[in-house]
Protein backbone atom coordinates (compact mmCIF):
# COMPACT_ATOMS: atom_id res chain seq x y z
CA UNK A 1 0.00 0.00 0.00
CA UNK A 2 2.78 2.05 0.87
CA UNK A 3 3.65 2.81 -2.65
CA UNK A 4 0.19 3.26 -3.80
CA UNK A 5 -0.71 6.87 -4.28
CA UNK A 6 -3.54 8.81 -3.39
CA UNK A 7 -5.72 10.15 -6.53
CA UNK A 8 -6.01 14.40 -5.02
CA UNK A 9 -9.50 15.34 -6.11
CA UNK A 10 -12.29 17.08 -4.08
CA UNK A 11 -15.07 19.54 -3.82
CA UNK A 12 -13.36 21.57 -1.43
CA UNK A 13 -10.05 21.56 -3.23
CA UNK A 14 -10.36 24.32 -6.32
CA UNK A 15 -7.00 22.78 -8.17
CA UNK A 16 -9.44 20.19 -9.08
CA UNK A 17 -11.78 21.65 -11.34
CA UNK A 18 -10.40 21.38 -14.87
CA UNK A 19 -11.46 23.13 -18.43
CA UNK A 20 -11.77 20.52 -21.03
CA UNK A 21 -8.84 20.31 -23.45
CA UNK A 22 -5.36 20.23 -22.61
CA UNK A 23 -6.16 20.95 -19.15
CA UNK A 24 -4.95 17.43 -17.41
CA UNK A 25 -1.80 18.84 -19.39
CA UNK A 26 0.76 21.12 -17.81
CA UNK A 27 0.29 25.03 -18.95
CA UNK A 28 1.41 25.34 -22.32
CA UNK A 29 4.78 27.80 -23.05
CA UNK A 30 4.51 30.67 -24.94
CA UNK A 31 6.13 28.22 -27.96
CA UNK A 32 3.94 25.56 -27.45
CA UNK A 33 0.74 27.83 -27.70
CA UNK A 34 1.92 29.46 -30.55
CA UNK A 35 2.66 25.97 -32.52
CA UNK A 36 -1.33 25.07 -31.14
CA UNK A 37 -2.18 28.57 -33.31
CA UNK A 38 -0.54 27.33 -36.02
CA UNK A 39 -2.26 24.17 -36.25
CA UNK A 40 -5.96 25.79 -35.89
CA UNK A 41 -4.80 28.02 -39.21
CA UNK A 42 -3.66 25.58 -41.34
CA UNK A 43 -7.22 23.97 -40.64
CA UNK A 44 -9.03 26.61 -42.09
CA UNK A 45 -10.80 27.60 -39.12
CA UNK A 46 -11.82 31.04 -37.77
CA UNK A 47 -10.27 32.00 -34.59
CA UNK A 48 -12.23 33.04 -31.58
CA UNK A 49 -11.36 34.34 -28.63
CA UNK A 50 -13.47 34.35 -25.34
CA UNK A 51 -13.32 34.36 -21.39
CA UNK A 52 -15.30 33.93 -18.50
CA UNK A 53 -14.61 34.02 -14.90
CA UNK A 54 -13.77 30.69 -13.40
CA UNK A 55 -16.20 30.53 -11.38
CA UNK A 56 -19.08 30.33 -14.41
CA UNK A 57 -16.91 28.27 -16.22
CA UNK A 58 -19.12 25.38 -16.91
CA UNK A 59 -21.52 27.96 -19.07
CA UNK A 60 -21.92 27.06 -22.58
CA UNK A 61 -21.67 31.26 -23.66
CA UNK A 62 -18.41 32.21 -21.84
CA UNK A 63 -18.12 36.11 -22.82
CA UNK A 64 -16.67 37.06 -26.63
CA UNK A 65 -13.72 38.99 -26.92
CA UNK A 66 -14.70 41.19 -29.47
CA UNK A 67 -15.83 39.04 -32.85
CA UNK A 68 -14.28 36.02 -34.04
CA UNK A 69 -11.22 36.82 -35.88
CA UNK A 70 -13.04 35.28 -39.29
CA UNK A 71 -10.72 34.86 -41.95
CA UNK A 72 -7.43 35.87 -39.92
CA UNK A 73 -3.94 33.77 -40.58
CA UNK A 74 -1.42 35.70 -38.29
CA UNK A 75 -0.39 34.36 -36.03
CA UNK A 76 1.39 37.15 -34.14
CA UNK A 77 -2.05 38.93 -34.68
CA UNK A 78 -4.54 36.07 -32.83
CA UNK A 79 -1.87 35.96 -30.01
CA UNK A 80 -1.62 39.93 -29.67
CA UNK A 81 -6.04 40.05 -29.09
CA UNK A 82 -5.44 36.80 -26.61
CA UNK A 83 -2.79 39.17 -24.73
CA UNK A 84 -5.55 42.21 -24.66
CA UNK A 85 -7.70 39.84 -23.64
CA UNK A 86 -5.88 38.61 -20.90
CA UNK A 87 -4.97 41.95 -20.09
CA UNK A 88 -8.14 43.30 -19.59
CA UNK A 89 -9.71 40.10 -17.91
CA UNK A 90 -6.62 39.23 -15.65
CA UNK A 91 -8.59 36.61 -13.07
CA UNK A 92 -10.52 34.89 -16.23
CA UNK A 93 -9.79 31.61 -18.04
CA UNK A 94 -9.30 32.92 -21.88
CA UNK A 95 -9.89 29.85 -24.44
CA UNK A 96 -8.72 30.09 -27.66
CA UNK A 97 -11.80 28.21 -30.43
CA UNK A 98 -11.61 27.26 -33.91
CA UNK A 99 -14.78 27.90 -35.13
CA UNK A 100 -15.25 25.23 -38.07
CA UNK A 101 -17.93 26.60 -40.37
CA UNK A 102 -18.47 23.76 -42.25
CA UNK A 103 -18.99 21.39 -39.37
CA UNK A 104 -20.54 24.18 -37.55
CA UNK A 105 -18.18 23.16 -34.78
CA UNK A 106 -15.21 24.00 -33.23
CA UNK A 107 -12.42 22.28 -34.58
CA UNK A 108 -10.46 23.26 -31.36
CA UNK A 109 -10.79 24.73 -27.83
CA UNK A 110 -7.94 24.94 -25.39
CA UNK A 111 -7.77 27.62 -22.59
CA UNK A 112 -4.63 29.65 -23.11
CA UNK A 113 -4.79 31.41 -20.00
CA UNK A 114 -6.00 29.93 -16.87
CA UNK A 115 -7.56 31.75 -13.88
CA UNK A 116 -7.28 31.01 -10.54
CA UNK A 117 -10.29 28.08 -10.34
CA UNK A 118 -12.69 27.91 -7.26
CA UNK B 1 -51.62 -4.36 -75.61
CA UNK B 2 -51.99 -8.40 -75.45
CA UNK B 3 -50.50 -9.53 -72.11
CA UNK B 4 -47.92 -12.91 -72.21
CA UNK B 5 -50.51 -16.03 -71.92
CA UNK B 6 -49.45 -18.26 -68.50
CA UNK B 7 -47.30 -21.11 -68.62
CA UNK B 8 -47.64 -22.98 -65.47
CA UNK B 9 -44.03 -24.43 -64.21
CA UNK B 10 -39.92 -23.80 -63.14
CA UNK B 11 -38.27 -21.37 -65.44
CA UNK B 12 -34.80 -20.90 -65.02
CA UNK B 13 -34.39 -17.67 -63.13
CA UNK B 14 -31.81 -16.30 -65.75
CA UNK B 15 -34.37 -15.81 -68.34
CA UNK B 16 -36.13 -13.51 -66.02
CA UNK B 17 -33.72 -11.98 -63.04
CA UNK B 18 -29.98 -11.97 -64.91
CA UNK B 19 -29.78 -8.78 -66.79
CA UNK B 20 -26.07 -7.67 -67.81
CA UNK B 21 -27.71 -5.03 -70.02
CA UNK B 22 -29.78 -3.05 -66.78
CA UNK B 23 -27.92 0.08 -65.84
CA UNK B 24 -28.85 0.62 -62.49
CA UNK B 25 -31.29 3.79 -61.60
CA UNK B 26 -30.02 6.38 -58.81
CA UNK B 27 -33.10 5.33 -56.96
CA UNK B 28 -32.17 1.75 -56.67
CA UNK B 29 -30.88 0.04 -53.90
CA UNK B 30 -27.80 -2.22 -54.72
CA UNK B 31 -26.63 -4.91 -53.31
CA UNK B 32 -23.53 -6.94 -53.44
CA UNK B 33 -23.63 -10.64 -52.78
CA UNK B 34 -20.47 -12.86 -52.28
CA UNK B 35 -22.14 -16.12 -53.98
CA UNK B 36 -20.79 -19.58 -52.90
CA UNK B 37 -22.55 -21.89 -55.19
CA UNK B 38 -23.21 -25.66 -55.13
CA UNK B 39 -21.35 -27.48 -57.62
CA UNK B 40 -21.88 -27.15 -61.34
CA UNK B 41 -24.84 -24.15 -61.10
CA UNK B 42 -23.41 -21.63 -63.53
CA UNK B 43 -22.79 -18.34 -62.06
CA UNK B 44 -25.53 -16.67 -63.99
CA UNK B 45 -28.30 -19.01 -62.71
CA UNK B 46 -27.25 -18.51 -59.11
CA UNK B 47 -26.91 -15.26 -59.36
CA UNK B 48 -30.52 -14.61 -60.81
CA UNK B 49 -31.88 -17.19 -58.06
CA UNK B 50 -30.56 -14.50 -55.37
CA UNK B 51 -32.09 -11.83 -57.12
CA UNK B 52 -35.31 -13.33 -57.53
CA UNK B 53 -35.41 -14.98 -54.07
CA UNK B 54 -34.61 -11.22 -52.20
CA UNK B 55 -36.84 -9.47 -54.19
CA UNK B 56 -40.67 -10.57 -56.06
CA UNK B 57 -40.13 -14.32 -57.00
CA UNK B 58 -40.70 -18.23 -56.05
CA UNK B 59 -39.33 -21.57 -57.21
CA UNK B 60 -42.32 -21.63 -59.23
CA UNK B 61 -44.42 -19.97 -61.86
CA UNK B 62 -47.72 -18.48 -60.70
CA UNK B 63 -50.86 -17.28 -62.28
CA UNK B 64 -50.67 -13.87 -59.96
CA UNK B 65 -47.78 -12.87 -61.70
CA UNK B 66 -49.92 -11.88 -64.61
CA UNK B 67 -52.02 -9.93 -62.82
CA UNK B 68 -48.70 -7.36 -61.80
CA UNK B 69 -46.14 -5.52 -63.69
CA UNK B 70 -43.36 -8.32 -62.72
CA UNK B 71 -40.98 -6.90 -65.12
CA UNK B 72 -40.96 -3.74 -63.10
CA UNK B 73 -41.12 -5.04 -59.63
CA UNK B 74 -38.19 -7.24 -60.00
CA UNK B 75 -34.39 -7.24 -58.49
CA UNK B 76 -32.39 -7.41 -61.12
CA UNK B 77 -28.36 -9.46 -61.32
CA UNK B 78 -26.72 -7.15 -63.20
CA UNK B 79 -23.23 -7.85 -62.81
CA UNK B 80 -21.17 -10.54 -61.90
CA UNK B 81 -17.18 -10.19 -60.97
CA UNK B 82 -14.53 -12.90 -59.65
CA UNK B 83 -13.46 -12.51 -55.78
CA UNK B 84 -9.75 -11.96 -55.99
CA UNK B 85 -8.22 -14.56 -54.17
CA UNK B 86 -10.76 -16.92 -53.60
CA UNK B 87 -12.53 -18.95 -57.01
CA UNK B 88 -14.78 -20.58 -54.24
CA UNK B 89 -17.18 -17.78 -54.85
CA UNK B 90 -17.98 -14.55 -56.62
CA UNK B 91 -19.49 -11.49 -56.58
CA UNK B 92 -23.11 -10.74 -57.47
CA UNK B 93 -24.72 -7.28 -58.05
CA UNK B 94 -28.13 -6.83 -58.18
CA UNK B 95 -30.61 -3.40 -58.17
CA UNK B 96 -33.98 -3.24 -56.40
CA UNK B 97 -36.21 -1.03 -57.19
CA UNK B 98 -37.40 1.33 -54.68
CA UNK B 99 -40.71 1.09 -54.58
CA UNK B 100 -40.31 -2.84 -52.89
CA UNK B 101 -39.22 -1.22 -49.75
CA UNK B 102 -41.43 0.62 -47.15
CA UNK B 103 -40.07 4.18 -46.35
CA UNK B 104 -37.53 4.15 -43.34
CA UNK B 105 -37.33 0.83 -42.55
CA UNK B 106 -34.59 -1.10 -42.41
CA UNK B 107 -36.84 -4.21 -40.96
CA UNK B 108 -38.19 -4.16 -44.32
CA UNK B 109 -35.20 -4.27 -46.22
CA UNK B 110 -33.46 -6.78 -44.31
CA UNK B 111 -36.68 -9.24 -44.75
CA UNK B 112 -35.64 -9.03 -48.03
CA UNK B 113 -32.28 -9.14 -48.59
CA UNK B 114 -31.30 -11.34 -46.28
CA UNK B 115 -34.03 -13.89 -45.82
CA UNK B 116 -35.35 -16.81 -47.32
CA UNK B 117 -32.33 -16.11 -49.64
CA UNK B 118 -29.71 -17.14 -47.34
CA UNK B 119 -31.24 -20.67 -47.00
CA UNK B 120 -31.77 -21.11 -50.38
CA UNK B 121 -30.49 -24.57 -51.45
CA UNK B 122 -28.55 -23.92 -54.69
CA UNK B 123 -26.08 -22.40 -52.18
CA UNK B 124 -23.31 -23.47 -50.59
CA UNK B 125 -22.78 -20.06 -48.46
CA UNK B 126 -24.30 -16.37 -49.10
CA UNK B 127 -22.71 -12.94 -47.89
CA UNK B 128 -24.02 -9.67 -47.88
CA UNK B 129 -21.09 -7.45 -48.69
CA UNK B 130 -22.58 -3.92 -49.57
CA UNK B 131 -25.94 -2.11 -49.58
CA UNK B 132 -25.58 1.34 -52.02
CA UNK B 133 -28.89 2.78 -50.38
CA UNK B 134 -30.11 5.74 -52.36
CA UNK B 135 -30.44 9.32 -50.91
CA UNK B 136 -34.04 8.90 -51.66
CA UNK B 137 -34.40 6.20 -49.18
CA UNK B 138 -31.78 7.83 -46.94
CA UNK B 139 -34.54 10.69 -46.75
CA UNK B 140 -36.94 8.86 -45.69
CA UNK B 141 -34.94 7.13 -42.11
CA UNK B 142 -34.70 9.14 -39.17
CA UNK B 143 -30.89 8.53 -38.71
CA UNK B 144 -28.92 9.32 -35.60
CA UNK B 145 -31.45 10.96 -32.85
CA UNK B 146 -28.39 14.12 -32.76
CA UNK B 147 -25.00 13.62 -34.55
CA UNK B 148 -21.49 14.57 -33.96
CA UNK B 149 -21.53 18.54 -33.84
CA UNK B 150 -24.62 18.37 -30.97
CA UNK B 151 -22.87 15.53 -29.54
CA UNK B 152 -19.96 18.07 -29.26
CA UNK B 153 -22.53 20.89 -28.16
CA UNK B 154 -24.12 18.85 -25.46
CA UNK B 155 -21.41 17.30 -23.66
CA UNK B 156 -18.98 20.36 -24.47
CA UNK B 157 -16.12 18.30 -25.89
CA UNK B 158 -14.19 19.86 -28.56
CA UNK B 159 -10.93 19.42 -30.47
CA UNK B 160 -9.93 15.90 -28.76
CA UNK B 161 -11.53 12.30 -28.84
CA UNK B 162 -13.47 11.59 -26.03
CA UNK B 163 -12.88 9.11 -23.60
CA UNK B 164 -15.08 6.16 -22.02
CA UNK B 165 -14.98 3.53 -19.61
CA UNK B 166 -17.22 0.13 -19.45
CA UNK B 167 -17.02 -0.87 -15.75
CA UNK B 168 -16.08 -4.08 -14.68
CA UNK B 169 -17.29 -6.84 -13.44
CA UNK B 170 -19.41 -7.15 -16.19
CA UNK B 171 -22.37 -8.46 -13.83
CA UNK B 172 -22.69 -8.98 -10.11
CA UNK B 173 -21.60 -5.51 -8.82
CA UNK B 174 -24.53 -4.28 -6.34
CA UNK B 175 -25.85 -0.72 -7.68
CA UNK B 176 -24.00 1.30 -4.76
CA UNK B 177 -20.66 -0.36 -5.80
CA UNK B 178 -21.10 0.39 -9.68
CA UNK B 179 -22.04 3.85 -9.26
CA UNK B 180 -18.50 3.76 -7.17
CA UNK B 181 -16.46 2.03 -9.87
CA UNK B 182 -18.12 5.17 -11.92
CA UNK B 183 -17.97 7.89 -10.04
CA UNK B 184 -13.88 7.22 -9.21
CA UNK B 185 -13.84 7.17 -13.66
CA UNK B 186 -15.47 10.29 -14.22
CA UNK B 187 -13.85 12.36 -11.30
CA UNK B 188 -10.04 10.99 -12.82
CA UNK B 189 -11.09 12.97 -16.14
CA UNK B 190 -13.21 10.84 -18.08
CA UNK B 191 -16.12 12.09 -20.18
CA UNK B 192 -18.47 8.69 -20.02
CA UNK B 193 -18.53 5.15 -18.33
CA UNK B 194 -20.57 2.34 -19.80
CA UNK B 195 -23.24 0.06 -18.81
CA UNK B 196 -21.56 -3.14 -20.10
CA UNK B 197 -24.05 -4.43 -22.76
CA UNK B 198 -25.53 -7.68 -20.74
CA UNK B 199 -26.23 -5.08 -17.87
CA UNK B 200 -29.84 -4.95 -18.05
CA UNK B 201 -31.75 -5.67 -15.26
CA UNK B 202 -30.54 -8.93 -13.57
CA UNK B 203 -32.00 -9.50 -9.78
CA UNK B 204 -28.01 -8.23 -7.98
CA UNK B 205 -28.63 -4.93 -9.78
CA UNK B 206 -31.82 -3.99 -10.89
CA UNK B 207 -31.91 -1.19 -13.70
CA UNK B 208 -33.56 1.93 -11.55
CA UNK B 209 -31.23 1.31 -8.52
CA UNK B 210 -28.32 1.45 -11.01
CA UNK B 211 -30.00 4.30 -13.00
CA UNK B 212 -29.98 6.79 -9.57
CA UNK B 213 -26.51 5.89 -8.09
CA UNK B 214 -25.14 6.35 -11.52
CA UNK B 215 -26.57 9.58 -11.58
CA UNK B 216 -25.10 10.62 -8.52
CA UNK B 217 -21.85 9.98 -9.59
CA UNK B 218 -22.06 11.79 -12.91
CA UNK B 219 -23.14 15.65 -10.54
CA UNK B 220 -20.56 14.69 -8.26
CA UNK B 221 -17.52 14.43 -10.54
CA UNK B 222 -19.38 17.30 -12.60
CA UNK B 223 -18.64 19.50 -9.66
CA UNK B 224 -15.62 18.13 -8.81
CA UNK B 225 -13.93 18.45 -12.23
CA UNK B 226 -16.14 21.43 -13.34
CA UNK B 227 -16.66 19.67 -16.33
CA UNK B 228 -19.52 17.55 -18.24
CA UNK B 229 -19.89 13.71 -18.09
CA UNK B 230 -22.13 11.28 -19.17
CA UNK B 231 -22.82 7.62 -17.93
CA UNK B 232 -24.44 5.38 -20.97
CA UNK B 233 -26.96 3.46 -19.14
CA UNK B 234 -28.10 0.90 -20.71
CA UNK B 235 -32.22 0.73 -21.84
CA UNK B 236 -31.88 -2.71 -23.37
CA UNK B 237 -34.63 -4.64 -22.00
CA UNK B 238 -37.19 -8.15 -23.08
CA UNK B 239 -39.72 -5.51 -24.27
CA UNK B 240 -40.28 -2.18 -26.02
CA UNK B 241 -42.34 -0.95 -23.55
CA UNK B 242 -40.03 -1.47 -20.98
CA UNK B 243 -37.14 -0.18 -22.90
CA UNK B 244 -39.28 3.17 -23.48
CA UNK B 245 -39.82 3.22 -19.84
CA UNK B 246 -36.43 2.84 -18.55
CA UNK B 247 -35.82 5.49 -21.30
CA UNK B 248 -38.15 8.08 -19.70
CA UNK B 249 -36.80 7.73 -16.64
CA UNK B 250 -33.39 8.58 -17.43
CA UNK B 251 -34.76 11.25 -18.95
CA UNK B 252 -36.21 12.34 -16.03
CA UNK B 253 -33.23 12.11 -13.68
CA UNK B 254 -31.11 13.94 -16.37
CA UNK B 255 -28.69 11.65 -17.75
CA UNK B 256 -27.23 13.06 -21.16
CA UNK B 257 -27.11 9.89 -22.47
CA UNK B 258 -28.88 6.14 -22.78
CA UNK B 259 -27.43 3.09 -24.38
CA UNK B 260 -29.51 0.73 -26.37
CA UNK B 261 -28.25 -3.01 -28.10
CA UNK B 262 -29.50 -2.95 -31.70
CA UNK B 263 -28.77 -6.49 -33.14
CA UNK B 264 -30.09 -8.25 -30.14
CA UNK B 265 -32.82 -5.75 -29.20
CA UNK B 266 -33.98 -5.59 -32.90
CA UNK B 267 -34.37 -2.77 -35.29
CA UNK B 268 -37.73 -2.02 -34.66
CA UNK B 269 -36.90 -1.10 -31.38
CA UNK B 270 -33.77 0.54 -31.98
CA UNK B 271 -35.46 2.81 -34.65
CA UNK B 272 -38.44 3.59 -31.99
CA UNK B 273 -35.80 4.73 -29.44
CA UNK B 274 -33.53 6.45 -31.65
CA UNK B 275 -36.71 8.70 -32.65
CA UNK B 276 -37.67 9.09 -29.51
CA UNK B 277 -34.33 10.09 -28.50
CA UNK B 278 -33.99 12.75 -31.24
CA UNK B 279 -37.50 13.98 -29.73
CA UNK B 280 -36.15 14.07 -26.04
CA UNK B 281 -32.85 15.59 -26.58
CA UNK B 282 -31.01 12.46 -25.22
CA UNK B 283 -28.00 10.78 -26.97
CA UNK B 284 -27.64 7.07 -27.86
CA UNK B 285 -25.31 5.02 -27.45
CA UNK B 286 -25.17 1.59 -29.66
CA UNK B 287 -24.01 -1.60 -28.57
CA UNK B 288 -23.46 -4.66 -31.41
CA UNK B 289 -23.39 -7.62 -28.86
CA UNK B 290 -24.38 -10.50 -31.68
CA UNK B 291 -22.53 -8.82 -34.82
CA UNK B 292 -19.22 -11.57 -34.95
CA UNK B 293 -22.30 -14.28 -35.38
CA UNK B 294 -23.05 -12.34 -38.01
CA UNK B 295 -19.85 -10.56 -39.82
CA UNK B 296 -17.42 -12.77 -38.99
CA UNK B 297 -17.56 -15.53 -41.64
CA UNK B 298 -15.71 -14.41 -44.48
CA UNK B 299 -18.22 -16.43 -47.24
CA UNK B 300 -21.45 -16.20 -44.88
CA UNK B 301 -23.41 -14.33 -43.25
CA UNK B 302 -23.60 -9.73 -43.47
CA UNK B 303 -20.50 -8.01 -43.01
CA UNK B 304 -20.41 -5.30 -41.02
CA UNK B 305 -20.04 -2.29 -43.49
CA UNK B 306 -23.81 -2.60 -43.95
CA UNK B 307 -25.18 -3.37 -39.94
CA UNK B 308 -23.08 0.16 -40.33
CA UNK B 309 -25.11 1.33 -42.76
CA UNK B 310 -28.41 -0.18 -41.12
CA UNK B 311 -27.34 1.45 -37.61
CA UNK B 312 -26.91 5.04 -39.31
CA UNK B 313 -30.67 4.44 -40.56
CA UNK B 314 -31.75 3.29 -38.18
CA UNK B 315 -30.09 5.57 -35.29
CA UNK B 316 -26.98 5.61 -33.08
CA UNK B 317 -25.13 8.74 -31.68
CA UNK B 318 -22.34 6.24 -30.88
CA UNK B 319 -21.49 2.77 -32.76
CA UNK B 320 -18.75 -0.17 -31.46
CA UNK B 321 -16.81 0.21 -34.45
CA UNK B 322 -13.58 -2.80 -33.46
CA UNK B 323 -10.14 -0.81 -32.32
CA UNK B 324 -7.50 -2.17 -34.79
CA UNK B 325 -5.26 -2.45 -32.37
CA UNK B 326 -6.93 -4.13 -29.35
CA UNK B 327 -7.97 -7.60 -28.25
CA UNK B 328 -10.91 -7.75 -31.00
CA UNK B 329 -11.01 -8.85 -34.57
CA UNK B 330 -10.90 -6.47 -37.36
CA UNK B 331 -8.43 -5.72 -40.02
CA UNK B 332 -6.91 -1.95 -40.71
CA UNK B 333 -8.34 -0.50 -44.00
CA UNK B 334 -11.63 -2.08 -43.50
CA UNK B 335 -12.62 -0.38 -40.19
CA UNK B 336 -11.43 2.72 -41.87
CA UNK B 337 -14.05 1.48 -44.61
CA UNK B 338 -16.67 1.59 -42.00
CA UNK B 339 -15.80 4.51 -40.04
CA UNK B 340 -16.00 6.69 -42.98
CA UNK B 341 -19.39 5.17 -43.50
CA UNK B 342 -20.56 6.21 -39.78
CA UNK B 343 -19.18 9.67 -40.18
CA UNK B 344 -18.96 10.78 -43.54
CA UNK B 345 -21.77 12.55 -45.94
CA UNK B 346 -20.31 10.83 -49.08
CA UNK B 347 -17.91 7.94 -49.56
CA UNK B 348 -16.70 7.00 -52.58
CA UNK B 349 -16.43 3.54 -53.44
CA UNK B 350 -13.07 1.74 -52.82
CA UNK B 351 -12.49 -1.81 -53.12
CA UNK B 352 -8.84 -1.19 -51.17
CA UNK B 353 -11.40 -0.52 -48.13
CA UNK B 354 -13.90 -3.47 -49.26
CA UNK B 355 -16.39 -0.42 -50.16
CA UNK B 356 -18.49 -1.12 -53.31
CA UNK B 357 -20.63 1.31 -53.85
CA UNK B 358 -20.67 5.16 -53.62
CA UNK B 359 -22.80 5.82 -50.77
CA UNK B 360 -24.46 9.80 -50.66
CA UNK B 361 -25.45 10.71 -46.59
CA UNK B 362 -27.04 14.10 -47.88
CA UNK B 363 -27.47 15.70 -45.00
CA UNK B 364 -28.22 12.44 -42.57
CA UNK B 365 -26.07 13.57 -39.01
CA UNK B 366 -22.83 11.36 -38.49
CA UNK B 367 -22.30 8.71 -35.82
CA UNK B 368 -19.41 8.76 -33.93
CA UNK B 369 -17.38 5.52 -34.11
CA UNK B 370 -16.45 3.63 -30.52
CA UNK B 371 -13.26 2.20 -30.17
CA UNK B 372 -13.27 -0.13 -27.31
CA UNK B 373 -11.96 -3.73 -26.35
CA UNK B 374 -8.55 -4.47 -25.02
CA UNK B 375 -6.94 -1.38 -25.22
CA UNK B 376 -4.42 0.70 -22.95
CA UNK B 377 -1.99 3.86 -22.55
CA UNK B 378 0.50 2.53 -24.86
CA UNK B 379 -2.14 2.20 -27.79
CA UNK B 380 -3.21 5.75 -27.48
CA UNK B 381 -1.23 7.16 -30.12
CA UNK B 382 -2.38 4.80 -32.67
CA UNK B 383 -6.09 4.82 -31.41
CA UNK B 384 -5.58 9.22 -31.82
CA UNK B 385 -3.85 8.47 -35.60
CA UNK B 386 -6.52 6.11 -36.86
CA UNK B 387 -9.92 8.10 -35.14
CA UNK B 388 -9.05 11.06 -34.96
CA UNK B 389 -11.45 13.55 -32.83
CA UNK B 390 -14.22 12.33 -33.48
CA UNK B 391 -14.22 9.47 -31.85
CA UNK B 392 -15.00 8.24 -28.42
CA UNK B 393 -11.76 5.68 -27.45
CA UNK B 394 -13.10 3.53 -24.37
CA UNK B 395 -10.90 1.87 -22.06
CA UNK B 396 -12.64 -0.74 -19.12
CA UNK B 397 -9.56 -2.85 -17.76
CA UNK B 398 -7.34 -0.38 -18.99
CA UNK B 399 -8.78 2.01 -16.62
CA UNK B 400 -10.15 0.13 -13.76
CA UNK B 401 -7.11 -1.91 -13.68
CA UNK B 402 -4.31 0.69 -12.79
CA UNK B 403 -2.83 -0.59 -9.68
CA UNK B 404 -3.95 2.65 -7.88
CA UNK B 405 -7.32 2.53 -9.15
CA UNK B 406 -9.96 3.66 -11.38
CA UNK B 407 -9.50 7.50 -11.08
CA UNK B 408 -5.67 7.08 -11.65
CA UNK B 409 -6.50 4.74 -14.23
CA UNK B 410 -8.76 7.88 -15.47
CA UNK B 411 -6.19 10.49 -15.67
CA UNK B 412 -3.69 8.47 -16.94
CA UNK B 413 -5.56 8.24 -20.40
CA UNK B 414 -6.76 11.28 -20.01
CA UNK B 415 -3.17 12.49 -19.80
CA UNK B 416 -2.15 10.29 -22.85
CA UNK B 417 -4.83 11.35 -25.28
CA UNK B 418 -3.78 15.31 -24.30
CA UNK B 419 -0.30 14.63 -25.13
CA UNK B 420 -1.11 12.91 -28.20
CA UNK B 421 -3.53 15.71 -29.72
CA UNK B 422 -1.24 17.93 -28.76
CA UNK B 423 1.99 16.36 -30.64
CA UNK B 424 -1.00 15.26 -33.57
CA UNK B 425 -1.57 19.50 -33.63
CA UNK B 426 2.36 20.36 -33.89
CA UNK B 427 2.81 17.78 -36.92
CA UNK B 428 4.73 14.58 -35.16
CA UNK B 429 4.13 11.33 -36.56
CA UNK B 430 2.24 9.75 -33.14
CA UNK B 431 2.54 6.12 -34.58
CA UNK B 432 6.32 6.29 -35.00
CA UNK B 433 7.15 8.94 -31.87
CA UNK B 434 4.25 7.39 -29.64
CA UNK B 435 6.58 6.16 -27.06
CA UNK B 436 8.22 9.67 -26.57
CA UNK B 437 5.50 11.57 -26.50
CA UNK B 438 4.02 9.03 -23.44
CA UNK B 439 7.23 9.28 -21.98
CA UNK B 440 7.28 13.12 -21.87
CA UNK B 441 3.55 13.53 -20.59
CA UNK B 442 4.38 10.99 -17.72
CA UNK B 443 6.88 13.43 -16.76
CA UNK B 444 4.53 15.42 -15.39
CA UNK B 445 1.95 12.54 -14.83
CA UNK B 446 2.77 9.81 -12.19
CA UNK B 447 -0.59 8.00 -12.78
CA UNK B 448 0.53 7.77 -16.30
CA UNK B 449 3.66 6.76 -15.69
CA UNK B 450 2.26 3.81 -13.42
CA UNK B 451 0.02 3.02 -16.27
CA UNK B 452 3.05 2.72 -18.65
CA UNK B 453 4.67 0.37 -16.23
CA UNK B 454 1.64 -1.71 -15.97
CA UNK B 455 0.90 -2.72 -19.30
CA UNK B 456 4.30 -2.17 -21.32
CA UNK B 457 4.68 -6.18 -22.01
CA UNK B 458 0.86 -6.83 -23.49
CA UNK B 459 0.34 -6.81 -27.15
CA UNK B 460 -2.01 -8.50 -29.18
CA UNK B 461 -0.63 -9.81 -32.28
CA UNK B 462 -3.43 -12.67 -33.39
CA UNK B 463 -3.79 -12.99 -37.13
CA UNK B 464 -7.01 -11.68 -38.12
CA UNK B 465 -10.23 -14.41 -39.69
CA UNK B 466 -12.20 -12.27 -41.89
CA UNK B 467 -9.73 -10.13 -44.46
CA UNK B 468 -10.07 -8.31 -46.53
CA UNK B 469 -10.54 -9.91 -50.57
CA UNK B 470 -7.61 -8.94 -52.09
CA UNK B 471 -5.04 -11.75 -53.64
CA UNK B 472 -3.56 -13.19 -50.63
CA UNK B 473 -3.35 -16.76 -51.79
Amino acid sequence: MSDMQDYKSSLSEASSRKFETFSYLPAMTAEQTRVQIEYVVSKGWNPGIEHTEPENAMSNYWYMWKLPMFGETDVDAILAEIENCHKAHPDNHVRLLGFDNFKQSAGASMVIYRGKTV
Amino acid sequence: MAGNKYNAGVKEYRETYWMPEYTPKDTDILACFKITPQDGVPREEVAAAVAAESSTGTWTTVWTDLLTDLDYYKGRAYAIEDVPGDDTCFYAFIAYPLDLFEEGSIVNVLTSLVGNVFGFKALRALRLEDIRFPIAYVMTCNGPPQGIQVERDIMNKYGRPMLGCTIKPKLGLSAKNYGRACYEGLRGGLDFTKDDENVNSQPFMRWRHRFDFVMEAIHKAEAETGERKGHYLNVTAPTADEMMKRAEYAKEIGAPIIMHDYLTGGFSANTQLAQWCQNNGMLLHIHRAMHAVLDRNPHHGIHFRVLTKCLRLSGGDHLHSGTVVGKLEGDREATLGWIDIMRESFIKEDRSRGIFFDQDWGAMPGVIPVASGGIHVWHMPALVNIFGDDSVLQFGGGTLGHPWGNAAGAAANRVAVEACVEARNMGRELEKEGKDILNSAAKHSPELKMAMETWKEIKFEFDTVDKLDVAHK
